[in-house]
């Protein structure tokens, strides 16, 4: 076993395991968006970030480092809360993220991130770009507007189902998450219309048709639950 | 004691913020005791008075009327709260800022006079509709749309105690 430190409690952790993970284990919560369990870690939008004291007070994504022997990890403290707090607020300014019309509403990662995070209003300018939404596929419809690029929906498709029809487009502010070469998603020869990408999107960006807000609950958790099921090698 | 000098407004909203704060029901008795209510859209005061202390913003900046009162507002006011989440972050009336102004105005009433496009009787519309913080100094936020009556209770007993921050955790909740 590793033997490290998060927030000054004694942690071990399996070889190969991430901080993140020895953090839940220990009952630590470190708040996160992009990560989700049985996916591949992305470290894409950093809310996991974590201080490393021995390594000079650099900052890491936890869920996508390797739990080290003698790591000194600061978990929690007035930087890192100010951190997240801005991460969110670059998230909520980037597209049109707004709770009050949204079918994701009161079911949303990203709205329970800002009340945890104590976010209550956003510093930056709101940018309002112009963004498309498919509708075109009998079931799911995709809102770009909503999209927060973690890739959760990507990696579903890909690790999961094994489909590979998501994919990123365009480049930095730009990126869009596309089906195969581009939409319509209807359109689209690869989707199997399982919908694993909708469970994994942790706002409103992929949703299920036909269903009102207070219904639009999402079921992340099943991803894990598939493929733990699968037969191991 | 004296009381405070309470002042609310509405901009660009559904007025959903100012029902919320009639829901406050009983606890209006109560919140007359500790405050006067100098300005309001349910008083009739027509200028806005000075030496206001609490001044609570419902709507987005959407004309210029909006903007010029607000910034007078603000001269007068210790103390300017985004209320509800159109003030906060622009919400629905926001929906329209992707869309140029014009082309806003004449999808809504089509070709000819169209009124908010230049200034005149109706003032002249915003290329954006903004929340409080992107035009004046504002000191407090209150989310929700609309914010609960028990969250803007919760906000008013805090202010006028004296407490900081009024409102955590799931009273900050958007939407």
């Amino acid at each position: 076993m590793i033997q490290l430190r998060i927030d000054d409690t004694p942690v071990q952790a399996e070889p190969g395991e991430t901080i993140l993970e020895a953090a839940r284990r220990a009952g630590i919560r470190i708040p996160t968006l992009c990560f989700l369990e049985s996916l591949s870690p992305r470290g894409a939008c950093r809310l996991c970030l974590v201080e490393i004291r021995n390594w000079n007070g650099r900052l890491v994504p936890s869920c996508a480092t390797p739990a080290q022997e003698g790591l000194d990890v600061v978990a929690h403290s007035e930087k890192l809360a100010a951190l997240r707090r801005t991460i969110l607020e670059l998230l909520f300014a980037e597209r049109n993220h707004i709770c009050a019309f949204c079918v994701s509403s009161g079911h949303c990662e990203l709205q329970d991130l800002a009340t945890e995070l104590g976010m209550d209003h956003v510093t930056f300018p709101y940018r309002f770009p112009a963004l498309p939404l498919d509708a075109s596929h009998p079931k799911f419809g995709l809102d770009h507007n909503r999209c927060v690029l973690c890739g959760r929906c990507v990696r579903a498709c890909a690790e999961v189902e094994g489909a590979f029809t998501w994919g990123f487009s365009g480049r930095g502010v730009e990126t869009l998450v596309e089906p195969d070469l581009g939409g319509p998603w209807a359109q689209s020869p690869t989707c199997t219309g399982c919908g694993k990408c909708v469970q994994a999107c942790p706002v409103g960006a992929l949703f299920e048709k036909g269903k009102a807000t207070s219904e639009q609950v999402k079921r992340p958790e099943i991803l894990a639950e598939v493929t733990e099921r699968r037969p191991r090698a | 004691m004296p009381k405070v000098r309470l002042a609310t407004v509405w901009f660009s909203g559904c007025s959903g913020c100012h029902m919320s704060f009639l829901d406050l029901d009983e606890r209006l008795i109560e919140l007359a005791g500790k405050a006067e209510l100098v300005y309001s859209p349910i008083v009739d005061i027509k200028e806005y008075p000075d030496d206001v202390d609490v001044l609570l913003v419902e709507g987005a900046v959407g004309n210029t009327e909006h903007l010029h009162l607000l910034r007078e507002m603000r001269e007068k006011t210790k103390l300017v709260v985004a209320f509800g989440d159109c003030a906060v972050t622009g919400n629905v009336p926001s929906l329209r800022n992707p869309i140029p102004r014009e082309e806003v105005l004449r999808a809504v009433y089509g070709e000819g006079e169209v009124p908010g496009l230049e200034e005149g009787a109706v003032p002249k519309l915003l290329p954006q509709a903004l929340p409080l913080h992107a035009v004046v100094r504002v000191d407090r936020f209150v989310p929700g749309c609309p914010p609960s009556a028990d969250r803007i209770w919760k906000f008013l007993q805090g202010l006028l105690a004296g407490r900081r921050p009024e409102l955590v955790g799931a009273d900050l909740r958007f939407g």
